[in-house]
């Protein structure tokens, strides 16, 4: 088990890296950078001070070194201007769009994007799972075509559309308006209990809208899974034993169709994260989606690397958690055997 | 008066619909199972006996239902009148105490039958928990009790294995334990030894016999083996498309069988006893239209003398992982200095049990796989050459000549291509012949297997087991190969269409010239096709004679249980289960001298007659191996 663990922190260390240079050099790729094309709109102007500065912050943070040295000062191998400090010390470097560290930048954002994106993750297992079993233990029933249905149009409705939607109506019958993630009053403000009120009811529109896709998609695979185990020997045999009907899919063939599930968690919140980005424009909300699109349009590089870099090890971790749990869950995995 | 039956089946009729089909699966069968006693079911695959199993256990699937009729169950437990578990419903508190408790089932396949997320223990437990009033530690040792008397060599440990941890036999015993946990009034067995090994099969049959002895409950046993009938029934009810055939006493009908189709049930069989030359007779007769199309001459045109494949002491090691968490390794050795050699015209049989290498040789023989040591020589008339030092156009021209016939016939051909495009593509890949002559060749190679011109725009799906396994035939004969591989090509089939299959084999044969590499763990089979027999155990071959010598004057020990373990449909030749109890047979340690074979020794093969060669220890003295011969 240890050896296994310090096995994948190693494979883990790696893709980590290599997903690093990745990011850098594909954010290097268009010519030039934030400060070069700020420095020549400058010049045009002929503020000749202010290009100065920013001459002076391309020398600061080592823009004029070869594209490979900066990519290693980036990471924090390499000393730069301001000796080792890179992602490895925990400089995450600074963004020139907002002229502010990037920690200030991403701050509150990063935490209430995995805020987001966890209610989402437990709103669409909740409420996918059950009907996905009424699905498939009703398979052609009426319940199951209209479950299948409201399946198929979930999975067609452009979410930014249903995002834009619900803010007109819910504005218009209940008077709430849903933009952000609280009350405009409360920002910049501590967090305290009517924030976190505010929070919570500023929450379920978006998770609604954003989970919509990803219920209905849950919905058929689950069913699909489930369906393929019910047709299984081993059901029989649990029925043959007599065992009460919800037990009996319960504990065999619901425990199998999960499987498939527990590995794609890894896949899950890098997904959720990319993939809300429309919403979130829509809504206003102060995710990192949103942040992470200007810092690529602007090419600011320390941003955009940084929140790249932060999904990717999201998502190496997340690949760790789901092997452990399926380790943990089926026997097979854990001692190996399994034809 | 005679007793009440346990069990007592009046007129049951059960309707499946699908597809906006309806039809009888059961239709008016009436049957008794006295207490104690056993009642086998026989029939082919389709003829409605282990729907007549689900009916009695309410666990039809949805699309079928019992349409009329009554199961009077009459349980020895309870004073009141006998039940009648077709007016249940399938749902019902009632209907569940029954199943399970008083009803028990075991199932064909052990290895799917079983959760794998779950221990054997877990599982068998459960079964006592849903119908006792116990707590989980009476529940274990319950469990551990049972363990014990089914058999498992460490009852304590069974609780805690999962069940892919087991080999098959054991699996069938969990299933076992799980069924009688509960001490039922009636076990259900659906085919509970088809997915086993001959010797496993034994042990297994002996087992029930002995639980039925012990605990006075009756048995429903559903096959399609009459060799398992013959040794474990005491009353036969044969079955066709959903009706009763014919019904009575084992001796009755196996001595006297009165219904044609029973008497043609066991004309397709193969057995031992069988008169050099005389040929099965198939349920259901296919002519091939042409044997051998223009081109080919009827009469071989090879020699006998000459030797088409010669296996020379090969052999082939697997090293497998433990697991995930472990590191540890182990060496597997799959095939262990084996050589064979197959004359021209001729069947070689490999005879031996899952896992004993015989589909890791046939690989190496088709240069699917390369050995570690020893070579293989191929002549195709022009001198032996070493099939794995070929190349380029030689290596094409063997692949050509050597071709495979695969077990299962439903998933070794490709679904989403036509018969056509099935029996062409071979040819498309070797550029014979122009598009008109390969559409010419596929309508001649569907003749010669006896499927109907019209076939060739069809897709596999529409066709039976038996067709399909012919559609497989054809494509193997499509590139003229001179030398086939088939492994254990009938044994996913139904008794009636496994003589169909095998007769077309041997007429293909003949006509055509081919040799034969035929692969099986059925002993009668072989025993049908095959010239020379090959005894493959543990990667080694044990013994290898020809067919007659090898059946009447078999030497090596293991060969002798594999022999003895082979259900017999003649009530003369009844299994000798005493013998067959001990496990040892299959693991060389534990042969008897001269026989057995230490690890690291591989032993050497003495010649016993001019055909007949047996495996003894290295350092087994001269005169023990007078002894032996």
């Amino acid at each position: 088990m240890i050896g296994f663990l310090v096995r994948r922190a190693g494979t883990m260390a790696v893709t980590t890296l290599i997903i690093s240079a990745l990011v850098f050099f594909i954010i290097k790729l268009p010519p030039g950078d934030f400060l070069t094309n700020q420095i020549a709109e400058l010049r045009s102007q002929g503020e000749a001070a202010s290009a100065a500065k920013a001459e002076f912050l391309i020398r600061q943070y080592g823009l004029d070194l070869p594209v490979w040295q900066q990519y290693l000062v980036w990471i924090g191998v390499w000393p730069g201007p301001n000796g080792f400090s890179g992602l490895l010390q925990g400089d995450w470097g600074w963004s020139f769009e907002y002229d502010r560290p990037v920690t200030e930048v991403v701050g509150d954002a990063l935490w209430l994007t995995l805020l987001i994106n966890l209610v989402v993750v437990i709103f669409v297992h909740v409420v996918s799972i059950p009907i996905a079993i009424y699905s498939a233990t009703r398979q052609y029933s009426v319940g199951d075509y209209i479950a299948t249905f409201i399946g198929y149009i979930g999975l067609a409705t452009p979410s930014f559309l249903l995002a834009l939607i619900l803010l007109y109506y819910t504005n218009r019958w209940f008077g709430i308006s849903i933009g952000g993630l609280y009350d405009a009053k409360y920002s910049g403000q501590p967090w305290t209990w009517p924030k976190i009120q505010s929070l919570m009811s500023h929450l379920i529109v978006p998770t609604l809208v954003i989970g919509l896709g990803g219920t209905a998609a849950m919905i058929r695979r689950m069913r699909a899974n489930l369906l393929d185990e019910l047709g299984k020997q081993y059901y029989v045999t649990a029925k043959a034993k007599g065992l009460p009907p919800t037990r009996a899919l319960l504990k065999y063939p619901f425990r199998m169709s999960l499987n498939p599930f527990i590995a794609d968690i890894g896949n899950l919140l890098p997904h959720l994260i990319s993939g809300s980005v429309l919403v979130s424009l829509v809504l206003s909300l102060p995710t990192v989606g949103p942040i992470l699109l200007a810092a690529l349009k602007s090419q600011d590089q320390f941003l955009a690397g940084f929140i790249l870099m932060f999904v990717a090890i999201l998502t190496v971790v997340g690949m760790l958690i789901s092997d452990l749990l399926l380790a943990m869950l089926d026997p097979r995995i854990r001692l190996g055997g399994g034809k | 008066m005679t007793p009440m039956p346990l069990l007592s089946i009046r007129n049951l009729a059960v309707q499946i619909t699908a597809d906006q089909r309806s039809f009888r699966a059961v239709d008016g069968l009436s049957l008794d199972v006295p207490r104690g006693k056993t009642v086998a079911i026989v029939g082919e695959s389709g003829s409605g006996k282990s729907v007549t199993a689900q009916a009695i256990m309410r666990i039809l699937p949805k699309v079928g239902r019992i349409a009329g009729g009554s199961i009077l169950f009459d349980d020895p437990r309870d004073r009141h009148p006998p039940l009648d578990i077709a007016a249940l419903d399938a749902g019902s508190e009632r209907m569940r105490q029954l199943r399970g408790g008083r009803l028990a089932m075991i199932f064909q396949e052990p290895m799917t039958s079983l959760s794998p997320l779950h221990t054997v223990g877990d599982q068998v437990t459960e079964a006592l928990k849903i119908h006792a009033e116990v707590k989980e530690n009476e529940a274990k040792e319950r469990a551990i009790e049972v363990f014990e008397r089914v058999g498992f060599p460490d009852p304590k440990r069974a609780l805690v294995t999962y069940p892919f941890e087991l080999s098959g036999g054991l699996r069938q015993r969990a299933m076992i334990a799980m069924a009688l946990i509960t001490k039922p009034a009636l076990l259900i067995a659906d085919e509970p030894t088809t997915a086993l090994d001959v010797t496993t099969q034994a042990q297994i049959l002996d087992l029930i016999r002995e639980l039925q002895a012990d605990t006075g409950m009756a048995v429903l046993l559903i096959t399609h083996d009459l060799g398992v009938v013959a040794n474990m029934a005491d009353d036969v009810v044969v079955m066709y498309r959903g009706r009763m055939m014919e019904a009575g006493s084992r001796e009755d009908l196996f001595r006297r069988p009165e219904h044609p189709y029973l008497k043609a049930l066991m004309r397709a069989v193969p057995r031992f006893a069988m008169k050099p030359g005389e040929r099965l007779t198939p349920l259901r007769e296919v002519k091939s239209a042409a044997l051998a199309p223009g081109g080919r001459p009827v009469a071989p045109v090879c020699p006998t003398e000459r030797v088409v494949l010669q296996v020379e002491n090969v052999s082939k090691e697997y090293t497998l992982r433990a697991g995930w968490f472990s590191g540890t390794k182990r060496v597997i050795r799959a095939v262990n200095d084996v050589s064979l050699s197959l004359s021209c015209g001729r069947t070689l049989g490999l005879v031996g049990e899952s896992g004993c290498g015989k589909t890791t040789l046939s690989k190496i023989v088709s240069r699917a796989l390369t050995p570690d040591r020893g070579r293989v020589l191929f002549d195709a008339g022009s001198g032996p050459q070493d099939v794995h030092a070929l190349s380029g156009e030689a290596l094409t021209r063997y692949r050509r000549t050597v071709q495979f016939v695969f077990q299962d016939p439903f998933s070794s051909l490709n679904p989403r291509m036509t018969v056509y495009d099935i029996l062409t593509e071979p040819m498309k890949i070797h550029g014979i012949g122009t598009s008109d002559e390969r559409f010419e060749k596929a309508k001649a190679l569907l003749d010669m297997v006896g499927l109907d011109r019209g076939s060739l725009r069809r897709y596999p799906h529409s066709f039976s087991g038996g067709q399909r396994q012919r559609v497989g035939i054809a494509r193997a004969l499509a590139l003229e190969p001179e030398v086939l591989l088939c492994d254990e090509p009938v044994s996913a089939l139904d008794v009636s269409v496994q003589a169909q299959v095998l007769n077309l084999l041997k007429d293909l044969q003949k006509a055509l010239g081919l040799s034969y590499v035929f692969v099986s763990h059925n002993l009668a089979v072989v025993d049908y096709v095959a010239d020379t027999i090959a005894v493959m155990c543990r990667g080694h071959i044990v013994e290898e004679a020809s067919a007659d010598t090898l059946f009447r004057d078999p030497v090596h020990p293991y060969t002798r249980a594999l022999l003895a373990a082979v259900p017999d449909p003649d009530l003369d030749r009844p299994l000798d289960f005493l013998k067959l109890r001990n496990d040892r047979f299959s693991n060389p340690d534990a042969w008897p001298e001269p026989y057995r074979l230490v690890e690291g020794d591989s032993g050497r093969m003495t010649a016993l007659g001019p055909d007949h060669k047996v495996r003894l220890m290295s350092e087994a003295a001269p005169e023990i191996e007078d002894k032996a011969a």
